[in-house]
């Protein structure tokens, strides 16, 4: 028996250029990194305030930074594949062979969904739920690091795959029967599979987390209907995650006992039945579109409404709306395969359905403009990037709502044409709401504001690109062009494909933006320091502590009164009476490597079960029962935080404010 | 006078809305979580249930559930675990009342208790894989080992968790801590009873109708 299950030299594609090219880039990139940590003597640094910590802020903050180096890789692979496209026509191959190409498409999607998506918004979730319900953490903060940890070695092993093996050919959704072992023998599904139930269980471990947190751990006075309305659409978001995502993982075990155990769930043979795989696939899939649109849709109300100066606009309404879509995005599913073959019946249920869940989105638009009328708004970045989202987002919602008919559906079913509607959905949806978020609440996670100019550069630059890169597919889908295509012979298309190109280019031209606009904001973060806390004249309880907040958020829980709490409290004179505050010492969770160590035992058994090394597997297992067991077993749990600290920090921080 | 204010004594103001009392204690926090995860937990055995249904007719020519199945063996499996859940309740009392040895009793006979179902239930696997009737078999056996074993997975887990929980107990006492996670750990043990209900009335008694 072979100690190293099916590796060996052959896995790795000495052969394929462009692949070593990247490879070698990112070996090279994460190398020079870890060198230049060692050198700055920093990993004591790291690992006391950041890898071992528990303080949902940081773990925000580490969420955010995945999901940013997560956009570069995943939006490498588009550049690739707008680029072969641009060039693939008529007896033209382009640079990408088939089996590359087939990669390249299922990586993307793969990353962009769960390792940009939901590390971002679960990274702003973690960083702001907890200051705007008003308490100290999360209800669980180790299992908050151990989740973040999770997260990590999928989207490491996911990029092992890039090097070592190769990666599903698949698409993002990996079907059977292609994604049998039969028709897909290599590494690259289990890849995939292993890699997704991995990071997969740490966002089961955030959605319970989430919804024990904001169901039990509000500050004293915040009643439900006192919520912003970010907690309320989070709360919504991890409640669809408690309830879907144990869906994808018993799917994606039964692709696995198929795989390695000869199963028949999924098989055309003995009874097998590869549409049961769809139709589970889907009832994880299209809750998981709500997981990620309604935390957007929570980030766009704070904005709006900040940078309006007014409350937001039927704030009941718009929480009504959140919790209905929460229900019925369990009711569409069918909606991603009307060409399964249902009955006339069962297509027009899901296509009713499918109709009316654009009904609470719509009211949202509408308050999101009547919050804005009458307001002064000052145009900031969150709010370009808000108002880009509404004109592009009803775009996307029409031409979902088009395809809600079966009919029509039928006509464009997996051409190009989906692929614009689900970008416009995605990139001026999510991607537009966590960049509002990342540019609203960045100075407060580091106390200095990010630079204007550049930011708004960066929205014109992908609101500009978006258009260019995704009109000509809905037009391509019209002509007949289906997704996924490595070349094509009809020539008229390339026009449209090289004018999606120039878009892209110009949206690499957006992140370049952003790019230099960190740079530039972290030199000059003395001239943009925020002292107050409140940079934007904020309106709920995040904006009350300093900027960044220390670990313990608040000395006092605040006690709420009202919505929008804080303004509230700056508009009225009791503001003015400085009451003294009684400070008690806080008990604080201590900080621990479970979740790191945990992490590294989770990649080396996926790593293992890809590779069939059955030894590493049991190796893996042990280590991680065994840190598990010294996590049970520690003595203590907790560290004091004495009153007089809190008092001193208080006090340093008003005294700062009245500079 | 209004009527809330008649009860509580002309003092409307001490009357607390529950929503807006504040961070619940711990105990609270942390069972409810557990809750959650239950929940998540029978999503997922959900999503098993269904594609049992889905494949239960699914035999490919191989043998069916009234050829496999033996009442028998269901009904004492089914037996050990109740029982087991009635013990683990008294293991509860133990706790509560902070008697070390009567929970050290009640934890064996219900460890006791799950290892029967456990060996009656790799018994019964074992009887079917020597008929061929493997996994491999049919799509209806891929589904019906798939959901029976899982429950079977989660119940050995059960066991081990059993058993870091003693080790915690002799260690380190009755601990708030300690005493949390027992709590846990008798929901979760409650909630596998629950789920085998359903594979007793999905799997077994429905499997040998005609």
């Amino acid at each position: 028996m072979n100690l190293l299950g099916k590796l060996s030299w052959s896995a790795i594609p000495f052969e394929q250029p462009i692949i070593m090219f990247a490879s070698s880039l990112m070996i090279l990139g994460i190398g020079s990194v870890l060198l230049w940590v060692t050198l700055k003597g920093y990993w004591p640094y790291l690992w006391r305030e950041w890898l071992t910590s528990v303080d949902h802020k940081r773990i925000g903050v580490m969420y955010i930074v995945l999901a940013l180096l997560m956009l570069l890789r995943g939006f490498t692979d588009a550049m690739m594949m707008r680029s072969q496209q641009a060039v693939a026509a008529g007896g033209a191959q382009g640079y990408l062979p088939p089996e590359h190409f087939d990669q390249i498409f299922s990586a993307h999607g793969t990353i962009m969904i769960f390792f940009m998506a939901m590390p971002f918004v679960i990274g702003l979730m973690n960083f702001a739920v907890p200051l705007q319900l008003g308490v100290r953490d999360v209800a669980f903060p180790t299992l908050n690091s151990v989740s973040l940890w999770l997260t990590a070695s999928g989207i490491l092993l996911t990029n092992i795959s890039l090097v070592i093996g190769e990666f599903a050919k698949t698409g993002w959704v990996a079907y059977p029967p292609l994604s049998e072992p039969q028709f897909s023998p290599s590494v690259g599904v289990d890849y995939y599979l292993w890699a997704l139930q991995i990071s997969g269980i740490g966002t089961l471990m955030t959605g319970i987390n989430f919804v024990t947190t904001i169901l039990k751990m509000r500050a004293p006075g915040m009643g439900y209907m006192r919520m912003p309305v970010f907690c309320w659409t989070a709360l919504a978001a991890n409640l669809l995650i408690v309830a879907a995502f144990p869906v994808l993982t018993a799917t994606f075990a039964m692709l696995l006992l198929d795989r390695y155990l000869g199963f028949h769930f999924f098989s055309v043979d003995a009874g097998g039945n590869p549409m049961m795989y769809v139709n589970l696939f889907w009832v994880w899939g299209h809750p998981e579109v709500y997981i990620l649109i309604l935390p957007a849709f929570g980030v766009f109300s704070e904005v709006i409404s900040t940078f309006s100066a007014k409350p937001l606009f039927g704030y009941r309404s718009i929480v009504a709306a959140t919790m209905a879509i929460c229900v019925l995005s369990f009711v569409v599913w069918l909606h991603h395969f009307f060409t399964m073959g249902a009955s006339a019946e069962v297509n027009g249920f899901f296509g009713v359905m499918t109709m009316i869940i654009a009904v609470p989105t719509g009211v949202k638009v509408f308050n999101w403009l009547f919050t804005m009328w009458g307001g002064r708004i000052r145009f900031t970045v969150p709010i370009l990037w808000s108002l880009g989202f509404m004109v592009t987002f009803v775009i996307g919602g029409m031409t979902g709502v088009l395809m809600a008919v079966p009919p029509a559906d039928f006509q464009v079913h997996n051409s190009v044409f989906l692929v614009a509607h689900f970008h416009n959905v995605i990139i001026g949806g999510v991607v537009f709401g966590v960049m509002a978020g990342y540019n609203y609440w960045f100075p407060k996670a580091f106390g200095f504001m990010l630079e204007e100019r550049w930011g708004k550069t960066s929205f014109w630059c992908w609101l500009i690109g978006f258009y260019l890169a995704f009109m000509p597919l809905y037009a391509l889908g019209l002509m007949g062009m289906t997704r996924r295509m490595q070349h094509y012979d009809d020539l008229t298309w390339q026009p449209w494909l090289l004018a999606a190109a120039a878009g892209a280019v110009v949206i690499l031209a957006g992140i370049a933006c952003q790019i230099v606009q960190l740079i530039v904001s972290i030199r000059a973060r003395a001239q943009h320091l925020d002292v107050t806390g409140d940079p934007w004249n904020g309106r709920t309880l995040e904006w009350s502590t300093p900027s960044p907040p220390p670990p313990w958020n608040y000395a006092v829980l605040p006690h709420v009164t009202e919505k929008d709490d804080y303004w509230g409290r700056k508009n009225t004179a009791h503001t003015k009476t400085t009451q003294a505050r009684e400070y008690e010492p806080i008990e604080m969770p201590k900080n621990t490597a479970t979740g790191f160590v945990n992490a590294f035992f989770a990649v080396m058994i996926g790593f293992a079960l890809i590779w069939h090394i059955w030894w590493m597997v049991i190796l893996g297992a042990l280590g991680a029962f065994v840190t598990i067991l010294v996590f049970a077993f520690r003595k203590k749990e907790e560290t004091e935080i004495p009153a007089e600290r809190l008092a001193q920090f208080d006090r340093a921080h008003q005294a700062e404010v009245a500079l | 006078m209004s009527v809330a204010m008649a009860i509580h004594g002309g003092q409307p103001e001490t009357l607390i809305i529950e929503s807006e009392a504040g961070p619940a204690p711990k105990r609270i926090v942390v069972t409810y979580g557990f809750w959650i995860f239950l929940l998540s937990d029978i999503v997922m055995f959900s999503a098993l249930f269904a594609s049992y249904a889905v494949l239960v007719r699914a035999t490919a020519g191989g043998p069916g559930g009234a050829q496999l199945f033996n009442q028998v063996r269901v009904a004492i499996e089914t037996g050990c675990l109740l029982a087991s859940s009635y013990t683990c309740g008294m293991m509860s009392l133990a706790i509560g009342s902070r008697r070390r040895l009567v929970t050290y009793l009640f934890a064996a006979i219900t460890f006791a208790l799950g290892a029967t179902f456990l060996a009656l239930e790799i018994n019964e696997f074992a009887g079917m894989v020597a008929r061929g009737a493997t996994p491999q078999r049919s799509a209806f056996l891929s589904a019906f080992f798939a959901l029976v074993g899982c429950h079977g997975l989660h119940v050995t887990a059960g066991l081990v968790w059993l058993t870091v929980m003693m080790a915690l107990v002799a260690t380190r006492g009755f601990r708030p801590t300690v005493e949390r996670r027992l709590l846990c750990f008798s929901l979760f043990w409650h909630t596998l009873d629950i789920i085998w209900v359903g594979i007793f009335t999905v799997v077994y008694l429905m499997g040998i109708l005609p």
